[in-house]
């Protein structure tokens, strides 16, 4: 374990390392100020537009930081060939998945802390509220879904050639579930066999990643989603994730790692 | 001829040309999302009955009508569609007691991108002015309107409107609604499907002014003229009868 988290935090220290973060957290907080200071008719108490638009910036923030920082963990250990001494240690490789694994998730973690920190502060200084549970429960649902992306990217890192190929691929396919996977069953329904039993077969086995986006609930200020099922929705990204993460290994054990 | 409001289009207008209309009619109906907060069917959950805008249509409706027409949401077909429908927002609510705000920058945004889009400066000042009480804005949108729409017989019914129930001020709104009235002859007439519901709500408000002002013989005449396109004849009818009933004998 002490391992795990040796790699974990050399990933979370490349986090503040590079400018990744900075350069999106400071195009966030800047469109997001700068949205603020319009004036619709005369009223200040407009706020929903701002948050849904905040919200949006953070959630493509989110996976560009978690996708970025996961795409080039392992090739880039393999091109600075520090991943042989590393495995000398020893470590083993599944040491090495899981630790690239908690640094990237718990990096992701600490980026989301950053972004609803700063969009509490602008939603609660017009809005003169703060919804804490609720910006909590967004929250741990969207770090939830990021761990899916981070072992979803690892695995990518060990089957793709170069870590921008990884990158793209990963990005279009999350961003199609996202906008895709609550509807897939529908869409299957209206195709013709075998399509049909093909795209619903893909319904069931696609990690449905857009149950955790509920930036709608904020924005619109609704309730409180049960936590009983905030909690299964969260052992269903552990399962998944643990899934990728078996998968990574499974390719990983056998790879050649000179270039 | 149409001109815009500044007398020459912007560079992202030329540059965008009819790709920010998409995206003037995305807004519009993002205002209608806003009014639902956040209740709204997909581009998939439409696919099978296209949507009308209830922000536009506010007021036409049935309560019943708009309940059946918003329960887009079927059983679920599947148990990961019900788990899913846990993190949607599924409770049918429309924005009220002032929050009817929100919905204001999509309108506006809508307006800017497509000047030409009416129903964004006529939506817009009706929410300003009867919901949220800020009748100086929504005449100033209207106005906005009007400079990029100058034939708009919708624009000028409803700055008609506003002045009327606002101001009170019976000749403006005489004014606006007889030249939004040539308007309508002037566009819709020559159409193979004109627009006889605002043909409808012109001539009603006309009769009404007319009938309050004590102009009896005026007031029948745009009643007859309503009864011709109205959905609704016999009611008209017998206003137009109650109204004969008022005139002095030699007139009827």
């Amino acid at each position: 374990m002490n391992i795990v988290i040796a790699i974990s935090n050399v990933v979370i220290k490349e986090l503040y390392r590079r400018k990744d973060f900075y350069v999106l957290f400071v195009l966030t907080a800047l469109i997001t100020l700068l949205l603020g200071s319009v004036s619709f008719f005369h009223d200040d108490k407009i706020i929903r537009y701002l948050k849904e638009i905040c919200l949006l910036l953070i959630w493509v923030s989110g996976l560009l930081i978690t996708i970025g920082t996961t795409a080039r963990q392992l090739p880039a250990e393999r091109e600075n060939r520090t991943i042989f001494p590393l495995l000398a240690k020893p470590v083993t490789r599944a040491q090495v998945i899981l630790g690239k694994f908690a640094g990237c998730w718990l990096a992701s973690g600490l980026v989301l802390l950053v972004f609803y920190t700063f969009f509490g502060i602008v939603t609660g200084s017009r809005e003169h509220q703060w919804p804490f549970l609720n910006y909590v429960q967004v929250l741990l649902l969207q770090w939830c879904m990021l761990g899916i992306v981070t072992a979803f990217v690892l695995l990518g890192s060990v089957v793709f050639a170069a870590p921008s190929s990884n990158a793209t691929i990963s990005f279009v396919l999350i961003i199609g579930i996202l906008l895709l996977g609550r509807h897939l069953n529908h869409i299957a329904l209206q195709q013709r066999e075998p399509l049909q039993s093909l795209v619903y077969t893909l319904y069931f086995l696609i990690p449905h990643l857009e149950w955790y986006d509920v930036r709608q609930f904020i924005a619109f200020d609704q309730p409180l989603i049960p936590w009983i099922y905030c909690g299964l929705a969260t052992l269903y990204a552990a399962a998944y994730a643990c899934l990728l993460l078996f998968a990574t290994w499974l390719v990983f054990r056998r790879k050649a790692l000179n270039l | 001829m149409l001109y815009s409001q500044s007398g020459q289009d912007s560079v992202l207008r030329v540059l965008f040309g009819d790709g920010r209309r998409i995206f003037a009619n995305h807004f519009f109906t993002k205002a209608d999302v806003y009014y639902h907060s956040g209740f709204y069917p997909s581009i998939f959950d439409q696919a099978g009955a296209p949507r009308e805008n209830h922000l536009a249509a506010e007021g036409d409706h049935e309560h019943e009508e708009h309940e059946e027409e918003a329960s887009f949401l079927s059983r679920p077909r599947d148990f990961l569609e019900a788990f899913g429908r846990h993190f949607i927002i599924t409770q049918h609510t429309h924005l009220a007691n002032g929050q009817e705000r929100e919905i204001l920058p999509w309108l506006k945004l809508s307006a800017e991108l497509d000047p030409q889009m009416v129903d964004s400066y006529t939506v817009g000042a009706y929410w300003l002015a009867n919901k949220l009480g800020k009748v100086k804005e929504a005449e100033e949108f209207l106005r906005e309107g009007l400079r990029a729409n100058p034939t708009s017989h919708q624009i000028l019914f409803s700055l008609g409107q506003l002045v009327y129930k606002n101001d009170h001020d019976t000749g403006s709104a005489r004014n606006l609604w007889e030249l939004a009235l040539r308007r309508w002859r002037e566009q819709e007439l020559q159409k193979k499907d004109p627009d006889n519901i605002s043909l409808d709500k012109i001539t009603v408000n006309l009769a009404h002014l007319e009938e309050n002002e004590g102009n009896i013989d005026r007031a029948i005449y745009y009643l007859e003229q309503a009864r011709k396109v109205s959905p609704f004849p016999q009611k008209l009818e017998k206003q137009i009868q109650d109204l004969k009933g008022k005139l002095p004998p030699r007139s009827q």
